[in-house]
């Protein structure tokens, strides 16, 4: 039986792991090499990694941490942040990426999406949403959170599963950091609308809320940072306390 | 032991090549013909899509590489695919040394596709280990081999499908054991490391 899928997630600045909260106040959480190979020893399905720095100059200080983490894990995993074009793609994929996200470029230049997909097959490519709900609408926004755009969340969803996304992460911007749960209604409503896997992204603070991102908003996936790298919960008891709840893991 | 990779413009190669290192295999990654003839043991990998790759292989001329080696062959995800007759992913003729045509998952409410994650094995024979019955292997595709009588290791999404097949010196495995923790380490090295 496929299982549902733990994520943590290393959002990586000039070589480190920090995590913020709403998207600011960074802190350090850690050398990521290291972090990434605890999760895989404690049973994490897959790691993501998300370059929020992205600028020019980091782009090696990236590469030669995608290549570092590859040579250690034997999980898969996804890089994100930065990513504009093919030419950038490649030499994360030479590092050993098994896949990308995508966000701000995407939404910038959607051509993109095809693209990547026809070079190097669906499953390779993540779209990052971003959303947060502005006038009752769930808006994307791009840039690390920094800029709204003309799309919506449902919309957008879709065009980009057309356009050949293999999967979505769905980040609610009004959870991430709070500890206060998944967006269960927007996640519940992406599934419904989507036949590619979606990941619940933003809010996790207590096992209760990944029971609920899988059983009421029949997420693929769940997606957590800071919850996992300050120690508030060990990938192994969260995946017993799932099992527990009829939610298929692996153990 | 002198280990190919068969080098071309498929993803993952770089995963394969870290994954038999951590497991301290020495190997090459090629795309040299000889070289790929006088390996002891041939790894083709793949992540992709199916009508580019074979375009790929056959302006290499590493297709007819392929088929006419005698050593042990294990093809991964879309190698394994690509070992087959024929391709529904983009309508694609493909190396035939399975005869047998890829599918496409069909998605429904629940059963998304590609069928990305860690699945079981729910049948087991011949070269698949009877210790990785009902283990969890990642799987990351949207086509799919049917099950036939060179399965190996079946797996269940929307139906059963092959997980695993073997004929005479080609094997093949759905699941990327590069990325199965592991269980996929345990299938790399019985590959590897048997005299098959």
């Amino acid at each position: 039986m496929l299982t549902r899928r733990i994520i943590p997630c290393l959002d990586i600045k000039d070589g480190r792991t920090v995590k913020g909260v709403n998207f600011v106040q960074l802190r350090d959480a850690g050398d990521p090499v290291e972090l990434a190979a605890t999760y895989a020893n404690q049973g994490a399905d897959e790691l993501v990694f998300l370059d929020i720095s992205a600028t020019t100059e980091n782009r090696k200080t990236l590469t030669e941490l995608v290549k570092k983490v590859a040579a250690r894990i034997n999980i898969p995993f996804t890089v994100g942040g930065g990513i504009s074009s093919i030419k950038d793609v490649t030499p994360l994929l030479e590092a050993g990426a098994d896949k990308v996200s995508l966000n701000s470029s995407a939404v910038k230049n959607p051509e993109l999406i095809d693209e990547l997909a026809k070079e190097f097959g669906s499953q390779f490519v993540v779209l990052a949403l971003d959303a947060r709900k502005i006038d009752n609408q769930w808006i994307i926004h791009t840039h690390g959170g920094r800029y709204a755009t003309e799309k919506k969340l449902f919309s957008w969803a879709k065009d980009v599963q057309n356009r050949g996304a293999g999967e979505i992460l769905f980040t609610s911007m009004d959870h991430d950091g709070t500890q206060s749960g998944f967006a269960i209604d927007p996640l519940q409503k992406l599934n419904q609308l989507l036949s590619i896997p979606v990941i619940a992204s933003g809010g996790a603070g207590h096992p209760v809320h990944f029971a609920d991102a899988f059983l009421t908003g029949k997420a693929d996936a769940a997606l957590a940072a800071s919850v996992f790298h300050f120690g508030e919960i060990r990938i192994p008891e969260l995946k017993l306390f799932l099992k527990t709840n009829q939610i298929p893991v692996r153990l | 032991m002198n280990i190919a990779i068969i080098k071309y413009n498929a993803g993952n190669i770089r995963s394969v090549a870290f994954a038999l290192e951590r497991l301290g295999l020495s190997h090459s990654t090629t795309d040299d013909p000889e070289e790929i003839q006088y390996a002891d043991k041939v790894i083709f990998p793949g992540v992709g899509e199916a009508r580019s790759t074979m375009e790929y292989l056959r302006y290499k001329k590493l297709d007819k590489v392929i088929v006419t080696l005698k050593q042990p062959v294990l093809g991964i995800c879309l190698g394994m695919q690509l070992l087959c007759q024929h391709s529904e992913e983009n309508n694609t003729p493909c190396l035939g040394l399975f005869d047998e045509t890829v599918k496409k998952f069909t998605p429904s409410s629940s059963y998304k596709v590609p069928h990305t994650g860690w699945n079981s094995l729910v049948s087991v024979n011949d070269w698949i280990d009877p210790s990785c019955l009902n283990q969890f292997f990642y799987f990351v595709h949207s086509y799919y081999v049917p099950v036939n009588p060179f399965t190996s290791a079946t797996t269940e999404y929307t139906i059963p499908f092959s997980a695993a097949m073997k004929k005479n010196n080609f094997y093949a495995v759905q699941f990327h054991p590069e990325k199965s923790a592991e269980t996929g380490e345990k299938i790399l090295m019985s590959f590897l490391t048997s005299s098959l």
